[in-house]
């Protein structure tokens, strides 16, 4: 079982350490087509190698520790950051389960875990701590400054983002991850079935995630960096990583919670073989989760940034209300709609 | 059923691992050249004044002591979605009870001025 694990556990984390390095790519192509530009060309074919390049400058350059910074949680805050971003993955179901041989082999590194979705809130709650710790450690005020507003920003979002996940518990009736996806086969997508709840997920994943139009934390023409101002080198790209390896856990999970994860509506009549419908299974996830990726760059691109205070009234006074309005919705629809 | 777990466990282990490798990569490899200049913090060329450990606006700890109140709040309706099903109308009263409580709550929040930011 462990070795199992751990071959899935570097599977995984290879696959997303080389779509980390080509979507940062893929963003500066999207950002160059929307804005009229043409983005990197120069590094290999149609600039295929620039992410090669990239990460290669980024190791041989110096690791500046400031003076003024607290030395040990400089160097802790960026470990946080990826610990957390890549923790989350664990739990992710990639597939429905395979049978090689007459065995069964689960897609996620820990199938059957009962508090998958309670796993999720608990981990980004922890992933406040790498951005906060990286703000007040750096010594810098640019850094402290953003890292108090993202610090604000995360828990505030994060209300948001668990009322939204109460409404798909409340219709599925478990936090399983693979359990919710079942639930989902048998009684259609939760985008349908709870489409406000929905909207709040994927609003508050851009301000946890720290997308436009919520990267307030380092938000450039006011803060430089935020709170990696003072970061070079490695540390630097941990965050870098960790902010990408983000985007796609929250496509990932909202894949997962909201469009049935693997599963494809209709496939399964056609009479297909198990495994080419496993196989499919796989490739429809990847695309949801592409989907939501361009989403989250398209946005980024095209929508400016909000200003502090309307950030902080959009979070407390319209999507928390809303919240709890979709739990009464979700109640009263699961009582007397779906019975 | 704990075994469960075990997974989880070796894939905080590796992304730690991962995450102290990569945060020492550059201090292995990278050159080591620190002047007094380099490791001062940025202050948009200026020379730094003062250190940041001053005070900080309260808001910031306002909402971090609303967000414990709400968070809590909402943990409890995880056990209560998760049994949704079996326990019915009932439960369904008791809960409008406990999100009305809580919608009262939050209306005297917004009522005192503590979401305000200027």
């Amino acid at each position: 079982m462990v070795v199992e694990a751990l071959i899935k556990i570097v599977i995984v984390l290879l696959t997303v350490l080389t779509a980390v390095s080509y979507l940062v790519l893929l963003e500066r192509w999207i950002s160059a087509w929307l804005q009229d530009r043409i983005g990197p060309n120069r590094t290999g074919p149609l600039g295929l190698f620039q992410p090669l390049a990239d990460v290669l400058k980024l190791l041989l350059k110096e690791d500046i520790e400031p003076s003024q910074s607290e030395k040990w949680i400089h160097w802790l805050a960026p470990v946080i950051s990826i610990t957390v971003a890549f923790s989350v993955l664990a739990i992710i179901p990639f597939g429905s389960a395979i049978i090689l041989s007459g065995k069964s082999y689960s897609l996620a590194i820990a199938s059957n875990v009962n508090i998958g979705v309670l796993y999720i809130i608990a981990l980004t709650s922890v992933g406040v701590y790498g951005i906060t710790l990286a703000g007040w450690s750096s010594g810098s005020k640019y850094s402290l400054l953003g890292g108090l507003r993202s610090s604000a920003q995360m828990i505030s979002y994060e209300l948001t983002l668990g009322l939204g996940l109460v409404s798909v518990v409340m219709l599925c009736g478990t936090l399983d991850l693979g359990g919710i996806i079942q639930s989902q086969i048998a009684g259609g997508w939760n985008i349908i079935r709870a489409p406000l709840g929905f909207m709040l997920f994927l609003i508050s994943s851009f301000a946890e995630t720290n997308r436009q139009p919520f990267d307030l934390p380092e938000a450039e023409p006011e803060l430089v960096g935020g709170y990696h101002t003072e970061y070079s080198s490695m540390k630097f790209a941990l965050f870098f990583l960790a902010e990408y390896a983000n985007m796609i856990t929250a496509s990932a999970v909202m894949s997962v919670l909201f469009l049935g994860g693997w599963h494809v509506p209709f496939l399964n009549t056609l009479g297909m073989d198990p495994s080419l419908l496993a196989v499919l299974g796989i490739l429809a996830f990847g695309l949801k989760i592409f989907a939501f990726i361009f989403f989250f760059m398209w946005v980024r691109w095209s929508i400016p940034r909000f200003r502090y205070d309307q950030l902080m009234n959009l979070g407390w006074k319209v999507l928390l209300p809303l919240g709890i309005i979709n739990i009464v919705i979700t109640a009263l629809e699961k009582t007397y709609l779906l019975h | 059923m704990l075994t469960n777990y075990i997974p989880l466990a070796l894939m905080m282990m590796v992304a730690i691992g991962f995450g102290v490798i990569m945060a020492n990569l550059s201090k292995w490899i990278g050159p080591r050249k620190p002047s007094r200049e380099k490791l001062s913090v940025y202050e948009s060329g200026m020379v730094p004044i003062g250190t940041t450990h001053e005070r900080v606006s309260v808001k910031y700890y306002i909402v971090a002591m609303l967000f414990i109140i709400f968070d809590i709040e909402i943990v409890f309706l995880y056990p209560w979605a998760v049994t949704f099903d079996k326990i019915g109308a009932f439960a369904l009263g008791e809960m409008f009870l406990f999100i009305g409580l809580l919608f009262i709550g939050y209306i005297y929040v917004v009522k005192k001025g503590a979401l305000e930011w200027d």
